[in-house]
């Protein structure tokens, strides 16, 4: 059975999942049944400086898609509302009584060193594995100067991060903010000051709806709204992204990743991992289902790691970051063309339909014993994927490889890019 | 072998009324197919894969646009679905009940190529119509202004009330002539009670007529109080949607006797009782038939109360018009269902039934159905036969329309008779004896009548 041993950045925990910063690790109840349930470990909900934060009601709002509920989900609640003592000592008893878990601290405090070393001198006497800077959290606190407002100017998190490393010997996380354009910035200023790790993504800016009664932003206080920070299913394609750049630039110097956005099952950590992260952190799936999806994450990914013959996660970690590519770098040769199973097909036409109306007009439709039946035109076909995506059944649309072997081209290398043959 | 069944000839005929208590008629009688609330029209509608050139709407006869209405469902735009439907069909509501939509556009549904259960089609037409009904601003139709012309239609049924619709949003006057005290034709005195309960056709109905422009004079009787031939001279179009006003009989001897009658009688009586516990209900039941009007007697007299209900059909199950789920609605409620029963000798006491007797039937070499010889005999007090209806011509008089070789009234595909400016649809005419067949017919041939009209090809 693979082993599914996490060590990243100093810290260790039975398995990769941890929860993220965030209500389910405000405090010790939670935090206990989630180390009941399995999880390997924790971020604690953001401490900041006493006196705590206050929180409004209404804090969340979601996007639920064609009847599936929380796609996507925002908040607007801040850091920890409970006092900096209450929280410290809940943190200390549970790492006693449950040593092998990650016990990781998010932190926010304002913007100057003595603040920082502060609060890190409290921090470290809770026998804590490791701190996490929230630069991230894009609402409220950042209009006090606090995170992604710090997590947007790339000095501010050198700065921080080199403040934390000279006042406490813990290993700092830096939590990014993927409010910026490049997080490419952020994630070497992080690496110039001296962390252990990053973690990524934080929420994004946004508004999940509109109540169109009240006509204010959701989720709706007293008639009216504020951005909040979007997570959940829906921004998973985002993180990867992010987390697969970070990977891959030779600045980043390998540092390592906590990967965050929109995990719900084994696959979404297969694929984090896979693209370099080293542990993977969730909220939303477990604030939508409860703790219990843990041990489907964990049997899920030791499953397939076991099919696949990877004994730990280091076996795969990163493999699909080293195919992680810029465009100019796919095959200009490679070609591959839409096929249609007659047998599978129920003759819905979609593929007919979004090829018709918005590609190429590559599937024919012709009445055949009163049945549309529908067929691919391959001197049109320019393999693009969308039929075999709008179609409803597996199997269906697959794509089948046409070009006999050409040899891989770039479109550095291709005589029909204008640049390539100036310099060539 | 004869009386293979072994039971006797019931002596002791066994009529009452009011066998149930008055909550078990109303339990009886009510919704058979309790609406989809909100979230669960939504949760169905997001089944739906919104095909192009779907199916569904190819097996529909009124070609209601069914994936564009369930979109407009799954996003909270009900009144916009109930449009796109009553648009293609203005008896969207009725049709929602009462079509076999396992036979239709449910039947069509990709979803059963995948094996699975096809999109709740029926259920979401209904949840999208009870909501516009529902509301305030239920009137979506507009008239054109008035042509001035006077069209009239004989018969309230769905043919003659979809065509006269039609006809009222071309903006001509349409009079109505019906038989009966009411309109709706089978939705009101002809369809299974639990399919539309809560004066659901007469609601229909007065939606219809909301629009304006339709008068219905009732008591007013082809071939009596009206004729084909004045009407064709007092107005500028004549739509005859008479339905079907004969029933076929079994040809046996003593078929009129007491106990022995027709199941769309009974069931007429059923629908216009005020009170249910009225109604005469026989211990033993037997209907003779295959359809779903055998269907629906057999179901309403177990659910009035008859202890031992048999539908009896001359040939197999595969040969039954009525649908697999009408045969399992049957059964689930406790009817019998007996094939290969040719009805043979009507069994009776002092003038009443008694029995049934039956010889079992097969086919022969070359497939004809036929007896072999050996009988059983089925005790009841009362008999239903449901063997079909025919059409009856002679209120049409003597300058009527022609008629097809199955003597129904021939017309062509836009509904147009024999006779200059007489149009025809529904049971009258040849095709499904449906609902929605008829209001195709009905709205087929309005449209064929303004477009006459404008064009003044006749008269």
């Amino acid at each position: 059975m693979a082993d599914l041993t996490c060590k990243i950045a100093g810290v260790t925990s039975p398995n990769p999942f941890w929860l993220a910063s965030a209500p389910p690790t405000d405090k010790e109840y939670n935090v206990v049944r989630a180390f009941k349930a399995g999880w390997g470990g924790v971020v604690w909900k953001t401490l900041g400086e006493d006196p705590p934060v206050v929180n409004v009601s209404s804090r969340y709002g979601a996007t639920h898609y064609n009847g599936t509920r929380i796609m996507g989900f925002n908040n607007i609640e801040l850091i920890t509302d409970r006092p900096l003592d209450v929280n410290l000592k809940e943190i200390e008893r549970v790492k006693k009584n449950w040593p092998d878990r990650a016990m990781v601290v998010s932190l926010m405090v304002p913007c100057n060193e003595d603040a920082w070393k502060k609060i890190l001198k409290r921090v470290e006497t809770t026998g804590c594995d490791a701190i996490e800077l929230n630069f991230g959290c894009p609402h409220g606190m950042s209009e006090r100067n606090m995170g992604s407002a710090v997590g947007q100017v790339p000095e501010y998190i050198r700065d921080v991060t080199s403040w934390c490393k000279k006042h406490c010997d813990l290993p700092v996380f830096v939590k990014l903010t993927p409010n910026i354009t490049n997080i490419l910035y952020p994630a070497r200023a992080a690496v110039e000051g001296g962390a252990d790790a990053v973690s990524l993504i934080n929420t994004i800016n946004s508004i999940t709806a509109v109540n169109l009664d009240v006509m204010a932003p959701e989720p709706v206080v007293n008639g009216v709204g504020a951005h909040g920070g979007y997570c959940g299913p829906a921004v998973k394609p985002i993180a990867l992204c992010m987390v697969a750049e970070i990977a891959r630039d030779a600045a980043c110097k390998n540092i390592p990743v906590s990967g965050i956005g929109g995990i719900s099952t084994w696959r979404d950590a297969a694929e984090f991992i896979s693209l370099g992260a080293g542990s993977v952190q969730v909220c939303t799936a477990a604030m939508h289902h409860g703790f219990k999806i843990v041990e489907e994450l964990a049997d899920g990914l030791s499953n397939w790691m076991d099919e696949k013959g990877y004994k730990s996660l280091d076996a795969f970690r990163g493999l699909a970051a080293k195919n992680f590519r810029n465009w100019n770098q796919l095959d200009m040769n490679y070609d591959i063309k839409a096929r249609i199973d007659p047998d599978k097909c129920i003759n819905c036409g979609l593929c007919h339909i979004a090829c018709e109306d918005t590609s190429h007009q590559a599937i024919s439709i012709a009445k055949q014993g009163g049945k549309n039946v529908f067929k691919v035109i391959d001197q049109e076909c320019v393999g693009c994927n969308l039929c075999m995506h709008a179609c409803p059944v597996d199997g269906c649309i697959t794509m089948e490889r046409v070009d006999n072997g050409k040899p891989y081209m770039t479109w550095n290398e291709d005589p029909r890019n204008p640049a390539a043959k100036k310099t060539a | 072998m004869s009386k293979a069944a072994g039971q006797p000839a019931n002596t002791d005929v066994d009529i009452k009324t009011g066998r149930l208590t008055p909550q078990q008629y109303d339990e009886n009688f009510g919704d058979i197919h309790p609406p989809l609330d909100g979230n669960n029209a939504v949760i169905e509608a997001n089944r739906c894969y919104f095909c192009y050139d779907a199916p569904c709407v190819q097996a529909c006869p009124t070609s209601i646009d069914i994936p564009l209405f369930i979109r407009k469902i799954s996003t909270g735009n009900v009144r916009g679905a109930a449009k796109t439907i009553l648009e293609a069909n203005i008896m969207g509501g009725a049709c929602a009940r009462v079509c076999p939509v396992e036979e239709l556009c449910e039947q069509a549904c990709v979803r059963n190529t995948q094996s699975e259960k096809p999109v709740k089609i029926g259920q979401l037409q209904r949840h999208a119509t009870d909501h516009l009904f529902a509301r305030k601003d239920a009137q979506i139709f507009t008239r054109k202004p008035a042509t001035g012309k006077k069209i009239a239609v004989v018969g309230a049924g769905p043919a003659g009330l979809a065509c006269a619709h039609q006809l009222a949003q071309d903006g001509h006057d349409i009079t109505i002539f019906e038989s009966r005290p009411k309109a709706g034709g089978l939705n009101e005195y002809g369809i299974a009670a639990y399919k539309v309960p809560d004066d659901f056709a007469q609601r229909e109905v007065d939606y219809i007529l909301s629009i304006g422009g339709i008068t219905i004079k009732h008591g007013q009787t082809l071939g009596k109080e009206i004729t084909l031939a004045q009407l064709r001279k007092d107005f500028d179009a004549v739509f005859l949607g008479l339905g079907l006003a004969g029933v076929n009989a079994l040809g046996l001897e003593g078929e009129n006797i007491k106990g022995v009658e027709n199941a769309v009688d009974y069931i007429e009586a059923l629908r216009t009782a005020k009170d249910k516990s009225k109604l005469p209900v026989g211990r033993r039941i037997v209907v003779i038939g295959g359809g779903n009007t055998a269907i629906d007697i057999a179901i309403q007299i177990k659910r009035l109360g008859a202890e031992d209900v048999t539908l009896a059909y001359r040939r197999g199950p595969e040969n039954m018009s009525a649908t697999d789920w009408e045969c399992e609605l049957a059964q689930t409620n406790d009817v019998r269902i007996r094939h290969w029963s040719i009805p043979k000798k009507i069994l009776s006491t002092g003038g009443h039934v008694t029995g049934i007797e039956f010889e079992y039937a097969q086919l022969d070499k070359s497939g004809r159905l036929t007896g072999t010889g050996d009988t059983y005999t089925l005790p009841a007090d009362q008999v239903f036969k449901a063997i079909g209806q025919t059409f009856v011509a002679a209120p049409l008089g003597h300058d009527a329309p022609q008629l097809t070789k199955k003597g129904r009234i021939a017309i062509d595909h836009d509904g147009l008779t024999s006779l200059g400016g007489v149009w025809a649809g529904g049971d009258c005419t040849e095709g499904q004896d449906l609902t929605v067949a008829a209001v195709a017919g009905g709205k087929r041939a309005a449209l064929a009548i303004t477009r006459a009209l404008k064009e003044k090809k006749y008269g």
